[in-house]
């Protein structure tokens, strides 16, 4: 407080930030914790330690870091062809990754089950090879994938469009050819974009209940995720239970989050130092 | 720093004014009425204020909200439209009624939350037994009615697709190896609920009464099973649309519709051995009727589907008649067989729920690792 900022106007765009998110993020939140403290200790735990409830954990974790990853790598190649090239039909390539922002995931869900269910125009491809996609973990992957794709062509897109060629024509020049141009002179400085592209993906993919419903088979220890579990548990009135284990999936992704971030900003911090 | 602290104060204020506005309104969630805007039903209801305490006596129109469970949607749009006729004959009132459907928990929980339905036709009464529970409806409501408040009744027969190459029969062809069963989470939908414990009705008759074995054929049964839909409509759909699975577990209704919508050539009906008597119950939801002073039309309506008209439009949507008289008309639509029923053969709902769907009961045993 001794120091007064020199941009105006700090003070009421705190304030309004901090009444915002309280109403928005912070007391929501907390009355999830409330909810769950009707348990008992011993209760809470067993809740959320029950098997099926653990094994719920792992599918929505693995299956969401394992669409964000996917969606990392081909993200990154979506945003560049975007950027880099001219070719006709651009815009309308360009328009079509923010479709999955803005259609419902239950409809997600239903045409991607349609699809990729056995007698869909792709399931019926992969049924002969022994490849099941929808009623597997697999058409989880698929349906978390497509909910991402935006978070990642997004964040990485302008700071492929600050990229800047000379760059890369130095970096040629000094002999790097086109892998090593690549992985060490353009990657490193697209990574605080793709990491937090990669992030918002994962953390989407964790939550996300409508499509992945329909496309899941939803059956207990392999393909039942952890959103739907709650909604097991509040059909059955089971308001406590359904917070506890809302209150432990917010916990977790909340560290993860978080731990993502940090490293996040040591690598800005590097990247600030090397240059 | 004076200016600043003012600033400071005010927004600290508004902050407690919203934190206490919020814990009020979360006091009690009966009064939700935020939850009221989430559902799609319910789109009137300042319209519906409006004529709160002089309704009847004007007979102005009144607005009606049932609130049902998944497979029931085609039998009250049809009957809807005959009790409007009919109301407006016997009571010289137009009534809309606006229908909400969804999994039979799912629906309860929102009349809990705060849905304004004045009439509730659910799945099972344990639905309704919950809603009691949270204080909206009179503990007495199953003697409100006729017949339990159990104006149709329904069952569960096995849908096979044509000819059934599997050949399946019965209860226990359900587990031969290769036979894939589609039923919905008995965890979130009632039909599922009846359909496995009509599985495990069947298991105790064939094995003297002993449990260990009943046990042993449901988990048997639920492994045959790929698909765990959360409500019936998407059992049947996982069947019918994506053809998987070569038996679904379905109510009777929902079997016929099938068959009505895709025609007779691509599915049978089986009706196996022995099954269970599916009585969905009505109740009038007391606390709203109140409000709105809608009972009399509400109370009118429920017992519509007791006289002849009301019971030939459940017969005709495949709900078996409770009118001996009618369901003998529907005789040759509903085969006669052996029926469990809920109260002799498994001690109510209460004590069938806590048995076998409460968490850690006997059908999350099954999904336990390593069984």
């Amino acid at each position: 407080m001794s120091k007064r900022s020199i941009i105006p106007g700090f003070r009421l765009s705190m304030g309004i930030s901090l009444f915002y998110l309280s109403i928005l993020v912070l007391i929501p939140l907390s009355i999830i914790f409330i909810k769950s403290f009707e348990l008992n200790a011993a209760q809470f735990w067993s809740t959320v330690v029950n098997p099926r409830v653990l094994a719920s954990y792992r599918v929505s974790f693995v299956t969401a870091l394992s669409a964000a990853l996917i969606n990392t790598v081909f993200g990154l190649i979506v945003a560049w062809v975007l950027v880099r090239y001219q070719f006709p039909g651009k815009k309308l390539i360009d328009a079509l990754v923010d479709i999955p922002f803005a259609l419902p995931t239950a409809v997600a869900g239903i045409a991607l089950t349609a699809l990729y269910a056995k007698n869909g125009w792709i399931g019926s491809l992969l049924e002969p090879l022994g490849i099941k996609v929808a009623y597997s973990p697999l058409g989880i992957i698929v349906a978390l994938t497509f909910i991402g794709i935006p978070f990642v062509v997004r964040t990485v897109q302008p700071v492929i469009e600050d990229l800047e060629k000379d760059m890369e024509e130095a970096a040629v020049m000094l002999g790097a050819y086109r892998l090593r141009t690549f992985f060490q002179v353009i990657l490193p400085t697209l990574y605080p974009a793709l990491l937090t592209g990669f992030t918002l993906a994962f953390a989407r993919g964790i939550g996300e209940y409508g499509s992945v419903v329909f496309i899941s088979g939803n059956m207990p220890l392999v393909t039942e995720i952890s959103p739907l579990l709650i909604m097991t548990k509040l059909e059955q009135y089971d308001y406590a239970g359904a917070t506890a284990i809302a209150a432990v999936m917010l916990i977790v992704s909340f560290v993860l989050l978080l731990l993502i971030n940090v490293l996040q900003w040591t690598m800005n911090r590097r990247m600030t130092a090397n240059s | 720093m004076k200016n600043w602290s003012i600033r400071q104060f005010l927004l600290l204020l508004a902050l407690v004014s919203v934190v206490v506005l919020l814990a009020a309104c979360g006091q009690g969630n009966n009064n939700g009425n935020e939850l009221e805007a989430t559902n799609n039903a319910v789109n009137s209801s300042n319209a519906e204020k409006e004529h709160n305490n002089e309704a009847i006596k004007a007979k102005d129109p009144v607005k009606l909200l049932n609130v049902s469970y998944d497979p029931t949607r085609e039998l009250y749009v049809e009957f809807n439209e005959a009790f409007a006729k009919h109301w407006k004959e016997t009571a010289n009132q137009e009534v809309t009624i606006e229908q909400s459907h969804g999994g039979s928990g799912k629906q309860g929980r929102a009349v809990i939350d705060g849905l304004e339905a004045d009439v509730v036709t659910l799945a099972l009464g344990y639905d309704i037994d919950a809603i009691v529970d949270a204080g909206l409806i009179e503990e007495d409501w199953q003697s409100q009615f006729e017949l339990n408040s159990s104006p149709y009744t329904s069952t569960i027969v096995f849908l096979v697709r044509k000819g059934n190459p599997k050949n399946i029969l019965d209860w226990n062809d359900l587990i031969k190896e290769g036979v894939e069963v589609i039923t919905p989470n008995p965890k979130t939908s009632g039909g599922a609920r009846w359909n496995y414990l009509a599985a495990w009705g069947y298991a105790l008759q064939h094995n003297n009464n002993d449990e260990e074995a009943a046990k042993q054929y449901v988990a048997e049964l639920f492994k045959h099973v790929p698909v765990l839909d959360t409500g019936a409509r998407g059992s049947t759909t996982t069947f019918v649309e994506r053809e998987i699975g070569d038996v679904l577990l379905a109510w009777e209704n929902e079997a016929y519709l099938s068959i009505n919508e895709l025609g007779p050539d691509k599915f049978d009906i089986v009706y196996p051995s022995l099954s269970i008597l599916a009585e969905p119950p009505v109740a009038i939801v007391d606390k709203v009727v109140d409000k709105r002073s809608t009972r009399e039309v509400a109370e009118a309506y429920l017992q519509f589907l007791y006289t002849d008209e009301g019971q030939t439009i459940a017969g005709e949507n495949y709900y078996r008649p409770t009118n001996p008289a009618i369901a003998e008309q529907f005789s040759d639509q509903f085969p006669k067989l052996e029926l469990l029923q809920i109260d002799e053969d498994f001690g109510g709902w209460k004590a069938a729920q806590e048995k076998h769907f409460a968490d850690g009961g006997l059908f999350d045993q099954i999904y336990s690792p390593g069984s």
